[in-house]
């Protein structure tokens, strides 16, 4: 069995591939992208950014077949079974590396990777740091409750100081992570902040992102009303707390504006706060493919490996 | 070659012999280039129609240390590097001391007079030609680069020796260094020229290859990470994701040097876990992709090689095993990773694991893994060893046009899907790319999580034995199909010596050996892991004992790896293991005589 002869069969079910034309597709509307009904508790901040990920995909007219919804493991990561497009539920943290294999294979889809703070900051610390660096073209929108919530309630990353779980009975200790500048000391081309409860802001931030050519970065605040309720409140003007936009004067691609925009105390600024362009790595392995074929030009394949055979003999 | 009394001959010129085969011992430092040497004589005996083989130890150290290289050239088939040297040459006193063992007893060894001084002890025991090849090399290239280049000036002396070709040697050379600088070239040839014509005193015996016919058959030469790289090219395999580790990194430095032409990439990632990772999301999103480490590696794969075995998804892993566990032996040659292949990680994942024999083997090894992954989507590892990824050896010219196939993926729609079809006809997963669009508008999710046929999560425990049961069903199906391997030898004895991996070699020749002294011991090599091939017991059924020869510890149960997965499948007390950890491949006397002792 070195060679496959015959090719495979491609689906099991019965009956013709239909005609289908692009010309008659209307655009998708939430009744054609949701899929399995979520399995997050009543009040949960991710069911903001599953409906405007419903919405993203009717106002940008994107087709099922073309988006692609990666994640890892937690509540926010069950993502991919509510959303009727081509999805994959990877394991723990891995979700960036997955999707990166996806996004560098397939330039013609939409890659969209969902995550809480655990699986992004903790567990996936390592992926979230290279995948930014590498600049890979994709979009990454963090759910960060502060909590471990499939769990029930355990310490994550991101918790603040003194916040009681139960892995830190007496309060947490341990300084938590500032997501916004660990992206934009890892290289990331576009850095930004909003939250479940501002549906125009939340809406704006995910098209902008889906719009930038690389790697772009949403931590958005997104309250678990089980484990953390309240958490985000100093934000939500419903609670008495205050909405604060990044300054209209702002330059989103001086750096160290940006990382001080990261460090305010509160609840800090919401909007883009870094956004450059850099090469990405999908353009960088598509120019090196593209200076190496004029080299090959009308070889088939195993031409191009006989000149290398020809070489061992 | 002749093991004759070390007494000179009473002739002026050394008398000339016709030998069927030779094996050469190169033993210097790492930084000596001695595997050019070995490089050299490799590819010519390819070029001469010759079998050869090579074996190389390497330090694990940053900055070189003693290193060996050895070749085995015959006119008929070989099959191991060789227990015992005809010829050592050595540069240093330390590579005399810890070699001169390895050659045979009235075999030559020709020395760097510049920096060893013989034995007197030995002087009897061994023809001793001393030339002085590190001033000979300075005076040869004018003493602009040192010695460097007594590597190419020894080479020249073992053609002298061995009347080996010159205008091939001489091609390979320029082949080899013809680059921007003509000045490398010239340097080169001027010492290898000057070692050829040196004058070598006390040298009583020179060699002449018998002719081999391989009926024009073009050979090509090279080593198992090499051809390991290329099937993977030839079966259509276009992304690659891997971490440098040893043994595995050539594989990975030659997939990203070579894949661009292809229009494919090779990522190298910031971790094990991420390479395989990106391979799974590569396949997933259409064509089988490859990562592949060496054990530390796998050992940090297992969870991601876990989800593969449930989401179904197609992948080829590649262990180049070394010595283990933890970062162990990294240069040595271990086959410890069979278990962990088999059966590494949390719950029943089956998948399938193949095990080359040889360097040609690498190369269609690969191509079999990459369609028995999209056949049975499924991850497949290929379990490989640090002993075949450095040795070179020659094959036949593949058929290229023939092997290389195009896997890119198909997107045209269908009417509807369902990845885990639990009626599906050959109860076998089929994964669309995502970019076919589906009629029904139900599109499918990939996961590890439990789930039923569309891919969405259940608790149900029912789904979850059917879904076990599929998982583990079309692995049976795989092993139908897996052609019953042939007893070398005859096919009833006394002894059955089970091989698999980088052993074949050693073990046919401790057969052929054994049966020449009239021994009823016969061979059988498995390369099929898991699924095991059907109707082994048959052939087990033929003799008295089976013996399992790898090269890993017996355990805390006295069996090997293999043997150990052999009797719990067989529940047969006829299987009995030979293990060894020394971190160096089996010498064909050691097989012998233990199975010998078997035998008796």
């Amino acid at each position: 069995m070195s060679t496959l002869t015959a090719p495979l069969p491609r689906t099991t079910s019965a009956g013709p591939a239909p005609e289908l034309l692009e010309a008659d597709r209307q655009a998708l509307t939430k009744k054609d992208t949701a899929a399995d009904h979520p399995t997050w508790c009543p009040g949960c901040g991710d069911f903001s950014v599953l409906a405007l990920y419903y919405k993203l995909i009717e106002k940008r007219k994107m087709w099922h077949e073309k988006i692609c919804t990666v994640a890892g493991i937690g509540c926010s990561s069950r993502f991919p079974y509510f959303v009727q497009a081509h999805g994959a539920h990877f394991i723990h943290g891995r979700a960036l590396p997955f999707a990166t294999g996806v996004s560098l294979s397939r330039p013609d889809l939409h890659v969209f990777v969902f995550g809480g703070d655990g699986d992004a900051f903790s567990i996936g610390g390592n992926h979230f740091t290279h995948t930014a660096r590498k600049n890979v073209k994709l979009t990454y929108i963090v759910m960060d409750n502060q909590v471990y919530g499939l769990t029930k309630k355990q310490t994550s990353p991101t918790s603040p100081i003194g916040f009681k779980s139960k892995t830190d009975v007496w309060g947490s200790t341990d300084r938590p992570i500032n997501p916004m500048k660990q992206a934009i000391a890892a290289g990331a081309t576009f850095v930004a902040r909003t939250t479940a409860t501002n549906i125009p802001h939340l809406l704006k931030t995910m098209e902008a992102a889906m719009d930038h050519d690389g790697f772009s970065f949403i931590q958005c605040l997104s309250e678990c009303i089980e484990f953390f309720p309240g958490a985000f409140d100093a934000a939500n003007p419903r609670k008495g707390g205050a909405f604060m936009e990044v300054p209209a004067d702002h330059d989103v691609t001086d750096e160290y504006a940006a990382y001080k925009l990261a460090d305010a105390e509160g609840s800090g600024a919401f909007g883009i706060f870094y956004q450059v362009q850099r090469p990405t790595k999908n353009a960088n392995e598509a120019k090196l493919i593209a200076d190496h074929r004029p080299k090959v030009e009308g070889l088939a394949d195993w031409q191009i490996l006989k000149k290398n055979f020809d070489r061992m003999k | 070659m002749s093991e004759s009394v070390v007494v000179p001959p009473s002739g002026q010129s050394p008398k000339s012999s016709t030998i069927q085969e030779a094996v050469i011992r190169i033993a210097g430092n790492s930084q000596d280039g001695i595997q050019a040497i070995g490089g050299f004589l490799a590819r010519l005996a390819g070029r001469s129609e010759q079998d050869v083989m090579t074996f190389m130890t390497i330090p694990s150290t940053i900055s070189g240390g003693p290193s060996i290289f050895q070749v085995r050239i015959g006119s008929g088939e070989v099959l191991s590097a060789g227990d015992e040297a005809d010829v050592l040459l050595c540069f240093y006193d330390h590579s005399y001391a810890n070699h001169i063992s390895s050659l045979k007893r009235g075999g030559i060894v020709l020395y760097d007079s510049d920096h060893v001084t013989p034995n007197e002890e030995l002087l009897g025991a061994y023809h001793h030609v001393g030339v002085p090849i590190s001033s000979l090399t300075v005076e040869a290239i004018g003493g602009t680069g040192r010695d460097k280049g007594k590597n190419i000036y020894s080479l020249g002396l073992l053609a002298r020796m061995f009347d080996l070709d010159v205008p091939k040697l001489t091609k390979l050379i320029e082949e080899r260094f013809g680059g921007k600088d003509p000045t490398i070239v010239q340097n080169a040839l001027a010492c290898f020229n000057s070692g050829y014509g040196h004058q070598v005193q006390g040298l009583w015996e020179t060699f002449h290859f018998q002719h081999a016919e391989h009926g024009g058959q073009a050979q090509v030469v090279m080593s198992g990470n090499e051809a390991l790289a290329f099937g993977l090219i030839a079966a259509g395999v276009r992304f690659g994701a891997g971490y440098p580790i040893t043994p595995w990194s050539d594989i990975m430095e030659l997939l990203r040097r070579e894949l661009p032409k292809y229009g494919g990439t090779f990522v190298q990632t910031e971790d094990e876990i991420a390479a395989i990772s990106m391979a799974l999301g590569s396949s997933y999103a259409g064509r089988v992709a490859v990562t592949g480490s060496s054990g530390p590696g796998i050992s940090l794969k297992t969870e991601a090689i876990g989800w593969a075995s449930m989401a179904e998804m197609p992948v080829v892993i590649v262990d180049v095993q070394r010595g283990g566990p933890s970062t162990g032996m990294p240069t040595n040659v271990e086959q410890s990773d069979l278990n962990i292949a088999c059966f590494g990680g949390h719950g029943d994942s089956p998948r399938v694991v193949l095990a080359p024999a040889s360097v040609e083997d690498c190369f269609y090894t690969a191509i079999e893994a990459v369609n028995i992954a999209r056949k049975y989507s499924t991850p497949v590892f290929i379990l490989s060893d640090q002993g075949i990824a450095s040795r070179i050896e020659a094959f036949p010219y593949p058929d290229l046009e023939k092997v290389c196939q195009d896997i890119s993926p198909d997107f045209t729609p269908v009417a509807d899907h369902k990845p885990y079809d639990l009626a599906a006809a050959d109860g076998i997963t089929r994964h669309l790319a995502p970019g076919t669009r589906v009629a029904s508008g139900k599109y499918p999710v990939v996961t590890g999580l439990e789930h039923d046929e569309l891919g969405h999560p259940t608790g149900s425990g029912k789904l979850h034995s059917q879904m076990n049961t599929k998982r583990r069903n079309k692995l049976r199906k795989l092993a139908d199909e897996i052609a019953v391997p042939q007893v070398y030898g005859a096919s009833e004895g006394h002894v059955l010596l089970v091989s698999w991996g980088s052993s074949k070699g050693p073990i046919e020749e401790a057969v052929k050996e054994a049966r020449k002294l009239g021994e009823a011991i016969s061979g059988l090599h498995l390369k099929h892991l898991n699924p095991l091939p059907n109707g082994l017991e048959a052939i087990f059924s033929g003799f008295t004992q089976v013996i399992v020869v790898e090269m890993n510890d017996e355990g805390l149960y006295g069996y090997g790896q293999l043997a150990a997965v052999l009797r719990a499948r067989y529940c047969d007390p006829r299987i009995g293991a030979l293990t060894k950890t020394d971190g160096l491949p089996w010498k064909v006397k050691e097989i012998l005589n233990r199975a010998l002792s078997v035998a008796k």
